[in-house]
């Protein structure tokens, strides 16, 4: 089935996009296995030897967990904007300009409309390879657009978050995103439509302390970090070495912050499941 | 006067300068006047045009009043409350019932400490989860009673910490970022030093977010930037001009409302003044939102939020 995805996909775009350097080999950042290309896509993109999930680029996730590979592209063309006039030792539009065409994507967000196991399905998801996958006017805008259609439609939201967190780029209006979107979410309570936060590595700072904890079911691929403060903050402000594991999805899933860690290859059938069981309204006597 | 910074001392030689003069007695009272004039316009053209990093500094002023002086000062009749009712009790944010100009109100306020001993006690002014929930608990208490909330922003930031981590440092401001939405009593902030980031954030989702002239609002600290962006600790004077985390900078950016003025050198100057403005300016705005009902307050700081950005 992923085989005939990847063709379908090599058929609409020439190419696969992979966040993985390029070339036919490439060696696992975890067990160092040099894997076939081919061999790690069709295992999309996680290791056959020891498991570890590689990041995957925002529309090949969506791919992967759309019913056929199908999905509509919504706000595909919200670009950001340089606010502040921010240069650091590159301009702020020049790193825009860079990610752009590093990634064939305007921002760092891609919105989605389309079906999962049957069920309808708004979905936002991250693409690390955008400058972090950092929240800026556009990701935050983009997040907060397909939750409020989700709230007028009456349709599950589902979010992938991959972010360092909130853009710095664009200071205190990427901090105001974070209130932004998790205001947003208030309508789903109030219209009772059902939001699954998928976390990947990474999840941290504005991002995680925002929408992607606010997911009525949260799910998280194995081994991805997230948390609030990066490690190296957290060390230099304690002076203290982390324990191992520590900010790990199975660490948080024993800290009672997750509700569970899922392999990429059993997502698509978990949210399907989970929309099976949480979308839609019950018949019920008032 | 405990400490004086680099751009505070180019002031201060003025000012013993013309001291010296009129000690001298050599001049007739009307020039000395006409020179304690021009030293009042310069030094004000002087604290107008400061650069970011000093407001920074000004910010972060060991003399600077504290949310703690604001209690005392300017409620009357408080009373603290504690706990988050799950596991702890944070001391980075102090929660509580007072008399603001007469009305109840509830207060929750992000305490730094002054001397060593209460630093470590206050975390810093940096919340954990525990302050966080408590905050949220006593909000939830001030909506059920229909009281307004006032909320004094003063805070490096969330502490970066293990146990901060493992009790749900992100969720506890994810938490309070998605229930300040829905309140349905008035939320006026005032940012009166430091806004750090998330940390600040999770108790100023408000109807009305004011900053004192020389607070700084900010996603990063300016140290923070210059290490991951120019990965260099020289660059902190560059970063805080990047950042644009002044009051005139988030006025302009239509993200605060309105900036209460300090006295002509900074409020650590001038604690009654500083009281007074705030007095006045968060009455002000407390009185406007006390016309509008429930639901009007959540719609309204739900469009003033959805309207940040693009």
């Amino acid at each position: 089935m992923f085989e005939r995805f990847f063709k379908r996909k090599l058929r609409r775009e020439g190419k696969v996009v992979s966040q993985v350097p390029s070339g036919l080999w490439i060696k696992c950042d975890s067990c160092k296995t040099l894997l076939f290309r081919g061999e790690l896509e069709n295992n999309l993109m996680v290791c056959p030897k020891c498991g570890h999930h590689f990041p995957v680029p925002a529309r090949d996730r969506l791919y992967m967990i759309f019913d056929n590979g199908d999905f509509e592209e919504l706000d595909a063309n919200l670009e950001p904007v340089d606010v502040l006039g921010f240069a650091d030792k590159k301009p702020y539009v020049q790193r825009i300009k860079e990610a752009q065409e590093k990634t064939g994507l305007k921002d760092a967000v891609v919105n989605a409309k389309g079906f999962i196991g049957g069920k309808p399905a708004y979905v936002s998801c991250f693409d690390f390879r955008f400058m972090g996958g950092s929240m800026g006017a556009v990701a935050g805008e983009k997040v907060t657009r397909n939750i409020e259609r989700a709230a007028e439609d009456g349709i599950p939201f589902i979010c992938i978050a991959a972010s360092g967190g909130a853009r710095m780029q664009e200071g205190i209006v990427s901090l105001m995103q974070m209130a932004k979107t998790s205001a947003a979410l208030t309508l789903l309570e109030e219209k009772g439509v059902p939001y699954i936060s998928v976390l990947t590595h990474p999840t941290m700072g504005g991002v995680s302390a925002s929408f992607a904890f606010l997911g009525d079911v949260i799910i998280a691929e194995p081994k991805a970090l997230i948390g609030f403060a990066g490690p190296r903050v957290i060390e230099q402000t304690i002076r203290q070495k982390l324990p191992k594991g520590f900010q790990r999805s199975e660490f948080l899933l024993e800290h009672g912050l997750i509700d569970m860690v899922v392999e990429r290859e059993k997502l698509k059938e978990t949210l399907s499941k989970l929309l099976d069981l949480l979308g839609g309204r019950n018949e019920r006597k008032d | 006067m405990s400490a004086l910074f680099e751009f505070e001392k180019q002031v201060d030689r003025l000012r013993r300068k013309i001291e010296e003069l009129k000690s001298m007695e050599k001049f007739e009272p009307a020039v000395i006047e006409e020179i304690e004039k021009k030293f009042q316009k310069k030094i004000k053209e002087f604290y107008e045009n400061l650069e970011a990093w000093d407001r920074v500094q000004i910010a972060r002023h060991p003399d600077r009043p504290h949310s703690i002086d604001f209690i005392r000062a300017t409620f009357k009749d408080f009373v603290e409350l504690h706990g988050d009712r799950h596991c702890g009790d944070g001391k980075a944010i102090i929660a509580g019932f007072a008399k603001f100009e007469g009305t109840p109100v509830c207060v929750i306020a992000q305490e730094k400490g002054r001397d060593t001993k209460e630093k470590i006690a206050r975390n810093f002014g940096m919340p954990v989860p525990e302050d966080y929930r408590k905050a949220l608990r006593v909000m939830k208490l001030a909506e059920k009673v229909g009281k307004p909330i006032i909320t004094l922003v003063d805070t490096p930031g969330a502490f970066p910490g293990i146990e901060a981590e493992e009790k749900g440092q992100s969720e506890a401001i994810a938490r309070n970022l998605y229930e300040m939405a829905k309140l349905t009593v008035p939320v006026v902030s005032v940012v009166i030093g430091e806004g750090g980031s998330g940390g600040a954030l999770a108790i100023s989702v408000a109807n009305r977010l004011l900053m004192f002239e020389n607070a700084i609002y900010s996603v990063i600290s300016p140290e923070g930037c210059a290490a991951i962006l120019w990965q260099s600790q020289d660059k902190v004077k560059e970063a805080a001009k990047a950042l644009k985390l002044t009051a005139k900078d988030l006025l302009e950016l239509g993200v605060i409302d309105e900036i209460i003025p300090e006295p002509l050198e900074g409020a650590h100057r001038d604690w009654n003044t500083t009281f007074k403005n705030f007095k006045t300016y968060v009455k002000k705005h407390l009185d406007e939102l006390m016309k509008f009902s429930g639901k009007e307050l959540r719609e309204d700081r739900y469009a003033k939020f959805r309207r940040i950005g693009i």
